[in-house]
C-alpha cells in the first residue's frame, strides 16, 4: 500500500533515528502516524509495516492490542476523548461525558452514523489543572462546559 | 500557552521564561541565559557535572524521588557501548500536567538539560518519549530540536568542542504503564509497554541494552539552572535532601487551579489557600491527594505539611509527581476510590498476577459497593485484597493501585459503610468449594 | 569456573555456584519453591509471583526465580509471610479461572490444582462475575481456552526460544490479556504441540486428546517414536487398547520433553480404518482374507519350492523395524534363502562414514553433543523439518552456551535465524561450499558436522579429510531419515555388508537391481514400499509383503501379512547418532503380528533352524556378534540410550551413491506411514516443503 508523500518522508526519517538493527523501535510511531492518515490500523497497514520493519504481524498485533490509542476500527472524523479521571471527575467530567453520549446519540466507543463523530471515555490526558478537559483528535479543550461543547459541535458540523 | 495566571508566591526557576514573548524560540532562550549551563558543563570534567547535580539535591520529579546525580553516577563511563539519554515525557499520573507546560513553554530548557546529562555520561543520542496524546508538544519539541541543530547546539561537533549529540522525539500510543522507566524502554524499542526484570537497571542496561540516563522532563529541566547557578544555590531553594523548586499541579475543588513552581517544602495548606485561592464556593477542605492518584489520600487535618519527599512520606503518603488534587467536603470518597481503581485496572499491563487480577477484583467490588450492592465484609475484603497486592507485584503499578485504596478505606471507612444496604436481607455465603 | 556461594535456606546451609538462582539453590537442598512462570531453560518472567520468598534484610518479599544467590544470604521459604503470599497469589489466579476442575481436560495433572491443594486457601472470597471469553481453536491440534490461562507465558517462550517459530504471542492488556496465534485467528507453525504440553493448566489442549479420558485412567508406556531417525522417547497414553495421546512430560529419553508433531500426534496410524488385520492371499485381481496358518504355510511352501530349485530371491527390509527384526531377516535371507540379495531403502550413506571413520569410534557424535559442542556445521539438511530434535538441541545450545553454527544448504532454513554463517549452495556443490568455510572453522575449538544425503559415497571420505585438515576435534553424524534407518545398515540389510559392516563374500543385488531383475522368482518386502515409484520387472515373481497397510507394494503381493507397528512390539532401535534404545510395547492390534514373530513362523514352517524369534534372544546375539553393539544392558533396561559406534577397519566396497535415495520428509510427511496419520494430514501446514524456512 502507499502512504502520502509527507508520511513517507516522515517514515524515512523515523527509521534512521534508531541504532542499526533496531528499526523495530519505529513501530509504535509508524503505527500511530499511519493510523492518523488511514483512519485505522487496517490489515494492509499491518502488512505494510510488517514488511518495512521486518516485524511479524503477530508482533504488531501484540503492540496494537496493547496501546489504547491504536485501533483497528475506523473512528469518527472528530474523535471526542472525554477525560473522566479524578481531577476532571471532581469538576463534572463524568457528567460531560454522559451529556455527550446523549447529544451525539452514541455510547462509549460509538461512531455517529454519518461518521462525523465518535466518542471515547479516556483516562487522564494531562490537563488536570484546567479540568474538565477533553481532546478532539489531538486538540485540547480546557475548562469545558456544556455550552462550550454545544458550540464546538456546531462549529465542527459547519466546517465539514 | 499558559492556562492559568502565575502566582506571586512562585519561585520561578524552571518556569522563569513562561509568559515571555516567543518563549519557545531559541532566540528568546539564548537571550535569557539559555545554554549557559551547558557551556559551563563543556568546561567541566564529567565527574564534576555529576557532582554538581548531586550537590543540588535534585531528586527525580517523576514520582519516586531518587537522587538524580546518584542515578547518573551509575552509568559505567568506560562501557564500550553507546550511551543514551532518555526523557520520560509520558506524563500520565492522574492529577499531573506539569511536564506538558515545561515542554510547551520552554522546550530548549529540556534540550539543554539533556545536553548536560549527555556531557556528564558520554552519551551521543537522546530520545524524548512523549505520550501520544501530546501530539502538539511533539511538534513544539521537534521545532526546538531543529533550531538547536541549526545553531550548532545539537548534531556533530557541538559548538566546535567535538561533542556529538542527536536528539529525537518518540511518540507513545496510550499506556500509563509506559511511565514506568523499564516499560518505557520496552515501548521505545517497539514492544508492549511491559516492565523489565531489574536489575539490570537502565543506567547499566537501558535503551537497546545500553547504559542509559532516564529521567523525568522536570528533572532534566532543573539541570540547566543547577549548572548555571551552582548546585548549592539550587539546593538552598528547598529543604534538606530536597533541593530546588518543584512544579505543583493544583487541581480539583480549588479557586485557582494551575501549575505553579514553588520551593520544595512549601506548606500544603498555604498552597491550597494562598496559591490556589482556597476551596471553591467557600466550602471546607475534605482531603488532598498530594502527588497524583497513586498517593495515599490525606485528610484535611493532615494537610498542614511541608511538601517535600521526606515530609510527605512521614505523613504516610508520597510527594509523587506533584499532582495536588484538592477535594472539598462534598466529595464522594467512594466514587473517588472507584474512579481511581477503574484507572489502574484499565492501565494494568496484565503481566503479573496480583496486579492483573487484583485491580479487576477491586474494581468490581468497589463499583458494586458504590451502586448500593455491597455485602457485609466487602470493606475488609477491599483492604485485604489491596494488602495482598502491596509489595508483591512486578512493578510499582500494583502498589499505586493498592496504596491509595487502603487509605480511602481506612481514612473514610464510614463513607464506605454508609453505602452498604441498610437491612441486610441475605448474608452471602462464601463459596465452600473452590 | 565460578566460585561457590554459601547461603542459608530455611535454616539449611547450601553451597552453590555463583550466579545460581535462589529457586534452584533451594532445589539442591530439596526445598521446593513453587512457580508457574519459572521454567528451566527459558527466559525469566517473574510474572506469577508464586516464588516470593523472604530474604533477611530485604524490605519486601523477592522472587526466587530472578534472585541470584549471595554470600551469607538468609532465605525463608516457609515463613508465615511467604505462606500468606502464596495463598494470596493462588486466590488471585483462581478469581477469573473457571472452578470446574471435574470437567476440565487438565484435571488430575494440573499444576494450578496441585498448587492450590498444597498452598492455597480452602475457600474462595471472590463473588463477582468472572471474565469470560469463548474457547478458540488455534488448529485441529491446538485449542485455547483463555479463561483457564494463567499467563505464565511458557507456551510463548517454548515456541519462540525453544523452536524459533514464534507462533504465539501476548495480546490485549490487563485482565483481557491472552495468548494469540500468529495467523490472525489460527496457528501456522510446526504443530508440535509443545505449547500444549508445557501449559500448566487446561488453557492449551490437544485436539486429539481433549475430553477423551482422565489422565489416571491411562497406562503410560515410554517407547521410541517410529517416525524420524532422531530417536525421541514418546510416552504413549494407552486406554482400552488404544493410544490416546503421546508426550514426554517425565523428560526421559534423549529428547527431554521435546517432541514434534510426529512424536506427539503421529501415533494415530495405529487405529487407521485401513489398517490390515488379517493375512491376505491374492485371488485374481483381489485378495482373500485367510488365517495366519494358511498364509504362513503358503509362503513357506513357495519359498521352499523356489529355494529347492535354486531360484532367485530378493529381500527388502525396513528402516522402521527393530534391530532384532533386521538382524533376523538378513540371517533368514543369507542362511535360509541363501542369498545376499538383501537391501533396504537407504536414505543416507552410513557405510561410507563407517569406512571414512575407520578406527575412530570417538568421532561419532551423540545427541548430547549437539547441546554441548562449541561449533557445528550443517550440510544439506533442513534440520528443523528433517531432524527436529537435533535442531531443538542446537538451538538450545546456542541460547544457553552460545553455539556457533554454520549452515550450508540449498535453500533457507530456520537455523539461519541464529547461524554465524549461512551459505546457499545446490546439494551437489554443498561439500565444496562447506570447504570455503575452512578458515573460520579452523578457529573453532571443536566441531560437529551433520551431513544430509547430498554427501555420499566418495564425498563422505573427502568430507572427513576436510575435517581432519581443520586441525580441531571433529565429530560427525550421517543424517538418515527413519526411526531405524541406522539400525538397518548396522544390522546388515545391505547386499555387500553383513551385520557390523563386515564385507560379504559375494555381494548380492541392491534394491533397484532386484526390482529390475526379470529373473527374480521371489520378492519379500518387509515394511517398505519400493513399488510406490518403481515397477517390478519380474512379473511372475512370488511377492510377499509384511506391512501395516495395503501400500502400492502390498497391492502387488501374492501374500500380505499384517504387521505390528513399532508401538506394538518390543525390541531395540538405533537412532541417527547410533544410539540404541529399547522399545516398550504399548498395545496389540488384533490380527497383526510383529515382523519378528512372522519371520519365526515362516522359519518354523520351512523347518529352518536360525534361532528363537524372540527379541531378547536375538538382541543377545546382536550384542555378541555385531561390532559396536556390545552396549550395557542396564542402560537400555532403565530406558537409557547407549551409542553403538562401528569400530571396524576400512570397508572394501564399491561406492554406489546412486543407491542413496532420500526420503525428503517434511515435518508433516513420514514416508508411506505418514499417509495414514490423520494428524499429519489435517493440519493446514501439511504437506509442507523443505528449504522454505
Amino acid at each position: 500500500m502507499t502512504f502520502s508523500r509527507e508520511l513517507e518522508a516522515k517514515f524515512e526519517k523515523l527509521i534512521t533515528r534508531y541504532p542499526p538493527g533496531r528499526q523495530r523501535a519505529a513501530l509504535i510511531p509508524m503505527l500511530l502516524y499511519a493510523q492518523d492518515e488511514v483512519g485505522a490500523i487496517t490489515q494492509e497497514v499491518v502488512e505494510e509495516i510488517s514488511r518495512r520493519l521486518r516485524v511479524t504481524p503477530l508482533e504488531i498485533e501484540e503492540v496494537v492490542s496493547y496501546y489504547s490509542m491504536l485501533h483497528k476500527e475506523p473512528r469518527g472524523k472528530y474523535h471526542f476523548q472525554v477525560c473522566t479521571n479524578i481531577s476532571c471527575m471532581l469538576l463534572g467530567g463524568q457528567e460531560l461525558f454522559e451529556y455527550l453520549k446523549g447529544k451525539l446519540g452514541i455510547d462509549n466507543g460509538g461512531v455517529t452514523p454519518d461518521g462525523l463523530f465518535s466518542l471515547e471515555e479516556v483516562e487522564c490526558i494531562g490537563a488536570c489543572s484546567w479540568a474538565p478537559a477533553l481532546q478532539v483528535n489531538y486538540d485540547y479543550h480546557h475548562f469545558v462546559t456544556r455550552d462550550k461543547l454545544d458550540r464546538l459541535i456546531d462549529d465542527l458540523r459547519k466546517v465539514q | 500557552m499558559l492556562y492559568n495566571e502565575p502566582s506571586p508566591l512562585e519561585v520561578r526557576i524552571l518556569t522563569r521564561r513562561f509568559g515571555l514573548p516567543n518563549s519557545q524560540s531559541i532566540d528568546t532562550y539564548l537571550a535569557t541565559d539559555g545554554y549557559v549551563g551547558f557551556r559551563k558543563a563543556l568546561e567541566m570534567p564529567p565527574e564534576r557535572i555529576i557532582e554538581e547535580v548531586k550537590i543540588s539535591n535534585l531528586r527525580g520529579r517523576g514520582g519516586a524521588g531518587f537522587p538524580a546525580g546518584l542515578k547518573w553516577s551509575f552509568v559505567p563511563r568506560e562501557s564500550p557501548k553507546p550511551k543514551y539519554i532518555v526523557v520520560n515525557a509520558d506524563e500520565g499520573e492522574p492529577g499531573t500536567c506539569k511536564d506538558r507546560v515545561l515542554m510547551e513553554n520552554d522546550p530548549h530548557q529540556l534540550l539543554e538539560g539533556m545536553l548536560i546529562a549527555a556531557r556528564a555520561v558520554g552519551a551521543e543520542t537522546g530520545y524524548i518519549y512523549i505520550r501520544g496524546e501530546y501530539r502538539y508538544i511533539i511538534e513544539i519539541m521537534d521545532r526546538a530540536i531543529e533550531e538547536a541543530y541549526a545553531r550548532g547546539y545539537l548534531g556533530r561537533n557541538i559548538l566546535g568542542t567535538g561533542m556529538n549529540f542527536d536528539v529525537y522525539t518518540h511518540t507513545g500510543a496510550g499506556s500509563y504503564e509506559c511511565g514506568e522507566e523499564s516499560a518505557l524502554l520496552e515501548s521505545l524499542e517497539g514492544k508492549r509497554g511491559q516492565p523489565r526484570i531489574r536489575p539490570p537497571f537502565p543506567a547499566v542496561s537501558g535503551a537497546f541494552g545500553c547504559p542509559t540516563v532516564l529521567n523525568n522532563v522536570e528533572t532534566f529541566c532543573a539541570v540547566p539552572a543547577i549548572l548555571r547557578d551552582g548546585g548549592v544555590a539550587f539546593a538552598e531553594l528547598g529543604t534538606p535532601r530536597n533541593g530546588g523548586t518543584r512544579l505543583f499541579a493544583l487541581s480539583g475543588h480549588i479557586n485557582r487551579p494551575g501549575v505553579y513552581e514553588l520551593p520544595m517544602g512549601f506548606n500544603l495548606l498555604r498552597m491550597i489557600e494562598e496559591v490556589g485561592g482556597g476551596i471553591r464556593g467557600g466550602r471546607k477542605l475534605k482531603a488532598v491527594i498530594p502527588g497524583g492518584s497513586s498517593c495515599p489520600v490525606l485528610k484535611a487535618e493532615e494537610c498542614d505539611l511541608a511538601m517535600d519527599f521526606d515530609s510527605v512520606a512521614k505523613a504516610g503518603s508520597m510527594l509523587g509527581s506533584g499532582g495536588v488534587i484538592v477535594m472539598d467536603e462534598t466529595t464522594d470518597i467512594v466514587k473517588v476510590a472507584v474512579r481511581v481503581m477503574k484507572f489502574y485496572q484499565h492501565e494494568s499491563c496484565g503481566w503479573c498476577v496480583p496486579c492483573r487480577e487484583g485491580t479487576i477484583w477491586l474494581r468490581k467490588i468497589l463499583e458494586r459497593l458504590d451502586q448500593g450492592r455491597g455485602r457485609p465484609g466487602d470493606i475488609d475484603l477491599i483492604e485485604e485484597i489491596s494488602k495482598n497486592m502491596l509489595g508483591r507485584t512486578f512493578c510499582p503499578l500494583g502498589d499505586a493501585a493498592a496504596m491509595p485504596t487502603i487509605s480511602y478505606v481506612q481514612k473514610f471507612r464510614e463513607e464506605f459503610e454508609a453505602r452498604l444496604p441498610k437491612p441486610v436481607a441475605i448474608e452471602a455465603e462464601p463459596l465452600v468449594v473452590l | 569456573m565460578a566460585g561457590l556461594v554459601k547461603l542459608t535456606i530455611d535454616g539449611r546451609s547450601v553451597e552453590v555456584p555463583a550466579g545460581t538462582l535462589v529457586i534452584n539453590a533451594a532445589k539442591t537442598a530439596g526445598i521446593e519453591i513453587p512457580a508457574f512462570c519459572y521454567y528451566e531453560g527459558l527466559a525469566l518472567q517473574a510474572a506469577c509471583r508464586m516464588c516470593l520468598v523472604e530474604v533477611e534484610k530485604a524490605p519486601k518479599l523477592l522472587t526466587a526465580c530472578t534472585l541470584p544467590v549471595q554470600e551469607g544470604m538468609v532465605v525463608h521459604t516457609d515463613s508465615p509471610k511467604v505462606a500468606e503470599a502464596r495463598k494470596a497469589m493462588l486466590e488471585f489466579l483462581l478469581t477469573n479461572h473457571p472452578l470446574d476442575c471435574p470437567v476440565c481436560d487438565k484435571g488430575g495433572e494440573c499444576e494450578l490444582q496441585d498448587m492450590t491443594f498444597r498452598y492455597g486457601a480452602g475457600e474462595s472470597r471472590f463473588l463477582e462475575q468472572k471474565v469470560h471469553v469463548p474457547e478458540k481453536q488455534f488448529s485441529p491440534l491446538v485449542y485455547f481456552d483463555a479463561p483457564r490461562c494463567i499467563l505464565c507465558y511458557r507456551c510463548v517462550r517454548i515456541c519462540d526460544e525453544g523452536l524459533g517459530v514464534k507462533a504465539l504471542g501476548v495480546v490485549n492488556r490487563g485482565v483481557s490479556t491472552e495468548i494469540g496465534p500468529n495467523a490472525g485467528d489460527h496457528l501456522e507453525c510446526d504443530e508440535c504441540g509443545m505449547c500444549i504440553d508445557i501449559c500448566p493448566v487446561g488453557a492449551l489442549t490437544s485436539g486429539r486428546y481433549r475430553y477423551r479420558t482422565r489422565p489416571w485412567e491411562m497406562e503410560h508406556v515410554g517407547t521410541i517414536c517410529t517416525h524420524c531417525a532422531d530417536g525421541c522417547k514418546t510416552t504413549l497414553g494407552v486406554r482400552n487398547g488404544a493410544i490416546i495421546r503421546a508426550n514426554n512430560r517425565n523428560r526421559s529419553g534423549l529428547n527431554g520433553e521435546f517432541l514434534c508433531i510426529k512424536g506427539r500426534f503421529g501415533f494415530d496410524f495405529t487405529e487407521h480404518p485401513e489398517r490390515l488385520r488379517s493375512p491376505l492371499v491374492r485371488e485374481g485381481d483381489g485378495f482373500r482374507a485367510v488365517s495366519w496358518a494358511q498364509a504362513v504355510a503358503l509362503v513357506a511352501r513357495r519359498f521352499g519350492e523356489i529355494r529347492s530349485r535354486g531360484g532367485r530371491f530378493g529381500v527388502i527390509g525396513s528402516n522402521r523395524t527393530t534391530n532384532e527384526e533386521n538382524y533376523y531377516l538378513q540371517k533368514f535371507a543369507r542362511r535360509v534363502l541363501g542369498t545376499n540379495n538383501i537391501d533396504h531403502p537407504r536414505t543416507g550413506d552410513v557405510a561410507a562414514l563407517v569406512d571414512a571413520l575407520a578406527g575412530r569410534p570417538g568421532a561419532w557424535a551423540t545427541t548430547a553433543d549437539f547441546y554441548q559442542t562449541k561449533a557445528a556445521l550443517v550440510i544439506a539438511s533442513d534440520l528443523a523439518q528433517q531432524h527436529p530434535l537435533l535442531a531443538f538441541q542446537l538451538r538450545a545450545n546456542w541460547r544457553h552456551h552460545g553455539l556457533r553454527l554454520y549452515v550450508v544448504t540449498p535453500g533457507p532454513v530456520r537455523e539461519d535465524q541464529y547461524s554465524v554463517r549461512s551459505l546457499r549452495a545446490p546439494e551437489a556443490e554443498s561439500l565444496a561450499a562447506a570447504q570455503t568455510l575452512a578458515e573460520e572453522l579452523r578457529r573453532e575449538p571443536e566441531l560437529v558436522v551433520l551431513f544430509g544425503d547430498a554427501v555420499k559415497g566418495e564425498a563422505v571420505r573427502r568430507l572427513v579429510e576436510f575435517g581432519d585438515s581443520l586441525g580441531i576435534p571433529v565429530k560427525y553424524v550421517c543424517l538418515v531419515d527413519y526411526s531405524n534407518s541406522r539400525g538397518a545398515a548396522d544390522m546388515g540389510l545391505l547386499p555387500d555388508l553383513l551385520p557390523g559392516y563386515r564385507p560379504a563374500a559375494e555381494p548380492g543385488l541392491a534394491l533397484p537391481e532386484m526390482l529390475a531383475d526379470p529373473a527374480l522368482e521371489a520378492l519379500w518386502v518387509v515394511g517398505a514400499n519400493p513399488l510406490k515409484d518403481a515397477s517390478l520387472a519380474a512379473e511372475a515373481a512370488f511377492v510377499v509383503v509384511q506391512d501395516l497397510f495395503l501400500t502400492e507394494t502390498a497391492r502387488r503381493a501374492d501374500v500380505v501379512l499384517p504387521a505390528a507397528s513399532l508401538y506394538e512390539k518390543s525390541g531395540t532401535v538405533t537412532n541417527v547418532c547410533g544410539e540404541v534404545q529399547r522399545l516398550a510395547k504399548a498395545l496389540s492390534i488384533p490380527g497383526t503380528k510383529s515382523d519378528l514373530e512372522i519371520f519365526g513362523m515362516i522359519a518354523r514352517a520351512m523347518g529352518a533352524e536360525i534361532g528363537p524369534a524372540r527379541p531378547e534372544k536375538v538382541f543377545e546375539e546382536i550384542r555378541t556378534s555385531v561390532a559396536g553393539y556390545n552396549v550395557p544392558l542396564p542402560v537400555l533396561a532403565t530406558g537409557g540410550a547407549a551409542q553403538a559406534a562401528p569400530s571396524g577397519g576400512r570397508l572394501p566396497v564399491k561406492w554406489r551413491p546412486e543407491l542413496i535415495r532420500p526420503a525428503r520428509n517434511t515435518l508433516f510427511r513420514s514416508g508411506s506411514l505418514g499417509r495414514y496419520s490423520k494428524s499429519l494430514n489435517i493440519v493446514i501446514e501439511s504437506p509442507g516443503e523443505l528449504y522454505r524456512a
